[in-house]
């Protein structure tokens, strides 16, 4: 099947901008501004076989508090079993609850199996759903499944944030993420979402200036100022300072809010806190300084 | 309950100025050494951000061009021609990796003196000098390899060069690698207002030992190169600037048996079809036309857009316009920085107001200029039409002629209406599009989805009123060989 409304995308200059914007020095004030900002906008996640109840309630106390001074995370990313954990440990705070469902990671199951999935996490208390689309569909050309998928989970999380987690690294192109984040967008995702985290390559610069543009155009077109979230493999406070600078000098910091940008992150929270410290004493403590997960 | 969000901007992050020492005036570098003008006068540098005067420089006039000119035939007869090849890259090894090793350095050296921002001098104009000594190195014991007819290839002799003020140190390395790796001596000469990473590159030598005479860097004016142009023991110019000196020069090298490079203005071309990836066709637009504040001999700047997609690009680009970094060359986040000279400031003014004038519609930047310096705002004109000026004039600064045609054939026509022929950009996701396109613009360099990649083994020169003669590659190593 064509794509109707591709959108060309060329590797070459991509990829050139993205490096630019990557490597933006970020100092003094503003990198205590950007510590912060990577912290508000943070999912501060856990998506393992092996996540307990008391796991999850250590990670929504350090979500809510993560350091003196520090603001709250946006939201604690879990699996839709542990929700009820995190709506109890989360009460009386900012911090929203976030569930993965449609099948993460993969998201080959029934439709029916996915939405009842959904259901179930919003009515358990999940604030927002990740979810994954149908790559096997999507690569078989079958776009219009995947955008009618789309659709059925928007209206099952009805009242919900919906993100919309594209699996990036097995979509195969630029063109092809490209093509993913319209079809998204215009199935009406609150977020598009680069990676479940799962995979080794994920989110890069160029894959979020390459975002940014898709949430540009769709706002230009449509009016409406849909988000990005970042999720797998930002390990480092470096690192989230350069994507950090991609979504402003792309999207303005009308974009850098949690309400449109996010990062989806287990470890990256210890490094800005370290670094955040550093930056407040002028001395590197070390890990034994901070709580780290 | 969220606690109100601080809004991100970048602080200042300058380069610092420490591992610069720059003297507070500056002799000819001659015969090895540092000599002062026979009429021991000198001319100011300045850096055109702040218009602080950074040093003075030695004007060499005819006397001191004769006396480097004598140097360099020495240094040619007495030493270089007489050294094993293998010996002569190792001088040329030498000086590669000495640029490298020093290029903060010369990166903050550069942008003091001519206003480009650090970014690019860091990341663009040290790191290219440098491979290109890296390059030609490789080639000194291999030039029989190198050129049809190489196992007769002999040097030149004597190279005079003069470089222009938009990439100093790199355009005098284009020439400089290639001379010495062939087995020539040098004359350099670089532009009056950005001469200091060129004496820094005569100290360079001085410390890489290479033998008194085989380079000389002479520091003055239009008049320091008309009598180097001029002198009879030259054997080869190569000449980088304006086709208006480039005339000049071929007419008063006719008659002699002074070869000839020139590399000359341009007005090239930049054509966006309507299947091109429009995000990345803005970022070629941008390093076509606001790098290095658009004082690039080979800027795309005329933009030719299909019709069809002309609307939505114009968008893209204007809002493009606005996420520019203006400001201080020295910060790390600058994109564009200061006009390397108020002449050169004054003359962008002009041809600007005569497109205004002439009724084609000015997109500028919203950017307030600081008071001291030299400085542009990134615009460019919509409505333009082939006949105005600044369709058809060099401008040299960051501004963009936008114009539309219909079909491929109009576009090739009209990209090639004019007497210049350096660069140009065929944007498209066909490949069979941007063949049949790229086959028939007269142009020396076509890049096809991007814009201004440079590499030492790529052969870069101009059609037609552009230039001839090749730098980089292997027909840049010909014109510095009798074959």
């Amino acid at each position: 099947m064509s794509r109707p409304g591709l959108v060309r995308v060329d590797a070459v200059m991509l990829e050139a901008r993205a490096t630019v914007l990557a490597k933006r020095s970020i100092k003094a004030a503003s990198k205590r501004v950007a510590f912060d900002l990577v912290i508000a906008c943070m999912d501060l996640t856990t998506l393992e076989g092996k996540d307990t109840p008391g796991k999850v309630r250590g990670l929504c106390a350090r979500g809510i508090a993560p350091a003196p001074g520090a603001p709250s995370v946006a939201a604690i990313c879990i699996y839709p079993s542990l929700v009820p954990i995190a709506v109890e440990a989360l009460r009386g705070s900012s911090v929203l609850v976030a569930a993965v469902a449609t099948a993460f990671p993969s998201g080959l199951s029934p439709l029916d199996v996915k939405l009842q999935e959904t259901r179930e996490a919003v009515a358990a208390g999940a604030d927002e759903i990740d979810m994954v689309i149908d790559r096997a569909a999507f690569l078989a050309g079958r776009y219009d499944l995947v955008r009618d998928e789309i659709l059925a989970v928007r209206e099952a999380c009805a009242g919900a944030t919906l993100k919309v987690i594209l699996e990036v690294g097995e979509l195969g192109s630029y063109a092809a993420i490209r093509y993913a984040s319209d079809l998204a967008l215009d199935a009406g995702a609150d977020f598009i979402k680069t990676s479940t985290g799962k995979l080794g390559s994920s989110s890069t610069p160029a894959v979020a200036l390459l975002m940014c543009e898709a949430i540009r155009d769709h706002a230009r077109r449509t009016g409406r100022a849909a988000g990005l979230k970042l999720a797998g493999g930002i390990r480092t406070s470096k690192g989230a300072l350069g994507y950090l600078s991609i979504v402003h000098e792309t999207l303005g910091n009308a974009w850098l809010v949690p309400e449109r940008f996010r990062i989806g992150a287990s470890a990256l929270l210890d490094d800005v806190l370290m670094q955040r410290e550093k930056e407040a004493t002028g001395n590197y403590s070390g890990p034994d300084y901070v709580a780290l997960a | 309950m969220r606690a109100v969000l601080p809004e991100l901007r970048y602080s200042p992050a300058p380069e610092s100025a420490a591992p610069v020492s720059i003297r507070d005036a500056y002799g000819l570098f001659i015969g090895g050494e540092w000599v002062a003008p026979q009429s021991a006068t000198t001319f100011p540098t300045q850096n055109p951000a702040t218009e602080e005067k950074l040093a003075e420089i030695g004007y060499a006039q005819e006397a001191d061009v004769d006396r480097a000119v004598r140097a360099a035939r020495r240094g040619y007869e007495k030493y270089w021609r007489k050294l094993r090849p293998a010996e002569r890259a190792k001088y040329v090894y030498r000086i590669a990796r000495a640029i490298a090793e020093r290029s903060r350095e010369f990166a903050v050296l550069e942008t003091m003196d001519g206003g480009k921002p650090i970014r690019e001098s860091r990341d663009f104009d040290v790191p290219q000098a440098s491979a290109h000594f890296f390059y030609h190195a490789g080639w000194a014991d291999k030039l029989t390899w190198a050129v049809l007819g190489g196992e007769h290839a002999r040097p030149l002799g004597v190279v005079g060069a003069i470089v222009p003020w938009n990439f100093p140190l790199l355009i005098a390395a284009w020439k400089v690698a290639p001379a010495l790796a062939c087995g020539n001596t040098i004359v350099l000469k670089p532009a009056e207002t950005t001469p200091l990473t060129a004496l820094l590159l005569a100290q360079v030598c001085a410390e890489a030992e290479l033998p008194p005479g085989v380079v000389n860097v002479v520091t003055g004016d239009g008049r320091t190169g008309a009598a180097l142009v001029e002198h009879p023991d030259v054997d080869k110019l190569t000449f980088t600037g304006s086709t208006e000196v480039g005339k000049a020069i071929r007419r008063a090298t006719a008659g002699t048996a002074k070869r000839l490079s020139l590399e000359l203005g341009g007005k090239s071309a930049f054509i966006v079809f309507d299947d091109a990836p429009l995000d990345q066709t803005i970022e070629g637009i941008v390093s076509a036309i606001y790098f290095n504040q658009g004082h690039v001999c080979c800027a795309g700047s005329r933009l030719l857009v299909q019709e069809s997609v002309a609307a939505d690009l114009i968008d893209r680009l204007r809002l493009r316009l606005g996420t520019l970094r203006h400001g201080d060359p020295m910060d790390k986040n600058t994109d564009i920085g200061a006009v390397n000279s108020r002449q050169q400031r004054d003359k962008i003014v002009a041809l600007v107001q005569s497109g205004v004038e002439e009724g084609a519609a000015l997109v500028q930047a919203d950017w307030t200029p600081p008071e001291r310096g030299y400085w542009y705002p990134a615009s460019f004109f919509t409505g333009v039409q082939p006949t105005y000026r600044i369709a058809r004039e060099e401008i040299f600064g960051p501004v963009l002629s936008v114009m539309t045609f219909r079909t491929a054939d109009e576009a090739i026509e009209r990209a090639n209406n004019l007497p210049y022929g350096l660069s140009a950009g065929v944007w498209t996701s066909s490949g069979a599009l941007a063949m049949y396109v790229a086959g028939r613009l007269q142009a020396g360099v076509i890049w096809c989805n991007t814009f201004n990649q440079f590499d030492p083994s790529s052969p870069f020169g101009g059609y037609k009123e552009s230039g001839f003669g090749r730098e980089g590659g292997l027909a840049g190593l010909r014109a510095y060989l009798q074959t």
